[in-house]
């Protein structure tokens, strides 16, 4: 939970990351505040998502360190030196980090109901009743009550990303990652899927990072913008600023590219 | 008993008459999969191409040579051809027993063709015989390497099932020097080992063929 | 051939101990098989080197060797010095069909289990699942479909494999061929019946196995259900039929082309 309000929701400091000789991130500092809801464009390697899915445990930093609300979160100074956070004690920050992804990733061998529950009553201790009580609403408030015993494999992608927001925002995340959650989907499902994470922006102080080619969303749902380009941030802006008058020639050019 | 659990002296008997058994071992194997290879092709073109008047009876055939013993099908044709050496025997069994397996892996490959290849063929008006021989095989073939490569090596080790009908490969030969020395831990352990120290190369090989391929 | 038939009936007894003998062996093999299997396919996904690298060297050992030398390594060797350990032929053979296809079937384990969906794995760390729920209730359900069609072509080769038997003292179905041969001094007709009945074995277990895979992959949402494939009634899926015909590899000639 957050200590006071200044301390900031997700912190990087000089984070590096490399894939083999490919350097991705390069000593890479931001943060975002409590309720924040930020956008990160770029070019594709630009280094948006390999954020998230550090902020994840997706990936590991090969240099640096991520802190949630102050907590440093894989890693941590000893004396001068950076050492690795065991599991146990990630796991309990990873708890408050939710994530959407590209490909929804739904339990095939659940039902819609069970993929939400599961993490619920398993992680979180929620006894069985409650879970289903509050999956139920979420259900509601995504649209799709009717569904709650479908398998996931017979729901549309727009459905099955619903489903997935749902699941996410059951372990009452405070911080949630959104992947580029509707780059896999048909055009006329994109919508709707738009439509529920406006809501949930609307109607919740939930902390968001998102990454995404929806620029029209970006804007309405964002309070800033960060641009990338080559593993570093060439220009931050509230998303008005950004999309009308972007300052930074790169930033121009992909917007350009794009639009 | 003041026999040694292990004696090098014995070892050291035994290895030249298993060094050639493995020619034996080796020669079945290569001689086997040559008729392996040659026939399971036949076999996947005929059931791809073929009236089901002829796929249906090869197709039993195929299902039933396969999920029978390999070492009861060499007993049974060792009986019934008792004028050919059954080394020859042996090899020919191997051959069909294998040529089912290596069906399968050809239909794979051909069936993992795209199928636009098959549309250009049509398209450019080629004759069957060229859409075969000269567009689909060379491209299905490449993909069956591994396949042919792993089954060679699964062959390898089946050989030993030859000792039913007294063909003297690796192994048999290790049971007769066990037999006439009352000396078994050195044979067949050293088999054994023979057959790793081969195998186990070999199948390297094939997986990084098969990562190559992929 | 009545004649034949008429040895055949007399055999009946003998031709029930055949039958059990080799289902004692080719069950006994596949239960030890199948825990081999999972150790060793664990095992060789281990983070730990200690885990890992022996049961690697365990896993290529007993794929290298060849079942005909495992066997009778147990049978001949094992009884002499330095180990002294006489096992009884049954235990014998079930322990060689265990050991050798165990390490086999390991590596269907383990790729199995890497090849569930990269995407899979990530949303179980999303979701904060500890290692062990994440393999049992998400890993596991979607990775169990994928192994079952390759564990139907290993039991196939562990039933004959188990022929194996009849040179161990053992009276399975292959001595019992050869002793039908020797009351009919009909070669043809004895091992004609011996390979049926082998088909009809591998025949029944390769049904069972794909009612098997028919009922795991339905949990998964995919394909139909067991009792509609049974009903055989029209089922309206999109892809993977296929699996509820038995034997499918041999009904599927691809007659186009």
């Amino acid at each position: 939970m957050p200590e006071n309000d200044t301390t900031p929701a997700i912190e990087f400091r000089g984070v590096v990351k490399q894939f083999g000789h490919n350097t991705v991130l390069d000593g890479l500092d931001f943060s975002v505040a409590q309720g924040d809801r930020v956008t990160l464009i770029g070019p594709s390697g630009s280094g948006k998502t390999t954020i998230l899915r550090l902020l994840m445990t997706l990936e590991e930093a090969d240099g640096g360190l991520i802190f949630v609300d102050g907590d440093p979160y894989t890693h941590e100074m000893r004396g001068d030196k950076r050492v690795a956070i065991p599991e146990k004690r990630r796991s309990l920050v990873r708890r408050r980090v939710g994530m959407v992804f590209q490909q929804f990733n739904l339990f095939p061998n659940m039902t819609v109901l069970e993929n939400i529950i599961e993490a619920p009553i398993h992680v979180l201790g929620k006894s069985k009743a409650a879970a289903i009580t509050d999956a139920e609403a979420l259900l509601d408030k995504v649209g799709l009550a009717e569904k709650r015993d479908e398998r996931p494999t017979k729901l549309s992608g727009g459905q099955q990303q619903r489903v997935a927001i749902a699941r996410a925002l059951a372990m009452e995340p405070d911080i949630l990652l959104l992947d580029e959650v509707t780059s896999a989907l048909d055009p006329e499902l994109v919508a709707d899927v738009l439509g529920v994470l406006r809501n949930i922006a609307e109607t919740t102080d939930i902390t968001m990072l998102i990454v995404t080619h929806e620029m029209q969303f970006a804007r309405e749902v964002s309070n800033r913008v960060l641009m990338f380009d080559g593993g570093k941030i060439v220009e931050e802006a509230d998303p008005e600023t950004i999309f009308t008058s972007p300052s930074h020639e790169r930033t121009q050019e992909f917007l350009r590219a794009i639009l | 008993m003041n026999e040694a659990a292990w004696s090098w002296e014995h070892a050291a008997a035994v290895l030249p008459e298993l060094l050639n058994g493995l020619r034996i071992t080796v020669l079945a194997t290569v001689v086997g999969m040559v008729i392996a290879s040659v026939l399971g092709l036949i076999v996947a073109v005929v059931r791809r191409s073929g009236l089901r008047v002829v796929t249906m009876p090869i197709g039993f055939l195929v299902e039933f040579i396969r999920s029978t013993p390999l070492l009861v099908q060499f007993v049974f044709a060792n009986l019934l051809f008792t004028q050919f050496p059954s080394l020859a025997v042996g090899c020919v069994v191997l051959g069909i027993h294998y040529a089912t397996y290596m069906s399968e892996v050809y239909r794979a490959g051909i069936d993992a063709v795209p199928k636009g290849q098959w549309e250009a063929a049509i398209a450019l008006d080629l004759p069957r015989s060229r859409t075969w021989g000269a567009v689909i095989l060379p491209q299905a073939i490449r993909n069956t390497l591994p396949g042919l490569g792993n089954y060679a090596i699964s062959m390898f080790k089946e050989t030993p099932f030859l000792f039913a009908i007294a063909v003297v490969e690796m192994y048999t030969a290790a049971q007769q020097y066990g037999a006439n020395n009352f000396r078994y831990i050195e044979a067949i352990t050293l088999v054994g080992l023979l057959f790793l120290l081969v195998s186990y190369p070999t199948s390297l090989l094939v997986r990084r063929l098969e990562n190559r391929l992929a | 051939m009545s004649d034949n038939l008429q040895q055949l009936v007399e055999l009946l007894p003998q031709l029930g101990e055949g039958i059990l003998v080799t289902l004692e062996l080719t069950l006994g093999g596949a239960v030890l098989a199948l825990l081999i299997a999972f150790t060793l396919g664990f095992g060789s996904r281990a983070r730990t080197k200690w885990a890992r690298v022996p049961s690697r060297v365990v896993v290529e050992f007993f794929r290298g060797t060849s079942l005909v030398v495992q066997i009778f390594w147990l049978y001949y060797v094992l009884p002499l010095p330095p180990f002294y350990v006489e096992l009884d032929p049954l235990a014998c053979g079930i322990l060689a069909l265990g050991l050798n296809y165990g390490a086999y079937a390991s590596e269907v384990v383990r790729g199995s289990i890497n090849s569930v969906a990269k995407g899979q794995w990530e949303a179980a760390v999303a979701l904060d699942l500890g290692p062990v729920h994440r393999m049992r209730r998400v890993i596991m359900p979607q990775a169990w479909p994928l192994m079952i069609p390759m564990f139907t072509n290993l039991l196939i080769q562990l039933v004959k494999g188990s022929a194996l038997a009849a040179y161990i003292s053992l009276h399975d179905l292959n001595f019992f061929t050869e002793e039908l041969r020797e009351r009919t001094s009909e070669t043809v007709f004895s091992y004609t019946v011996g390979l049926l009945l082998y088909f009809a074995v591998a025949y029944l277990l390769t049904l069972g196995m794909n009612a098997l895979e028919v009922r795991a992959k339905n949990r998964l949402g995919a394909g139909p259900s067991l009792r509609e494939v049974l009903r055989l009634a029209p089922v309206q899926t999109t892809a993977d039929v296929g699996a509820g015909t038995p034997a499918s590899t041999a009904s599927k000639g691809g007659d186009r082309a």
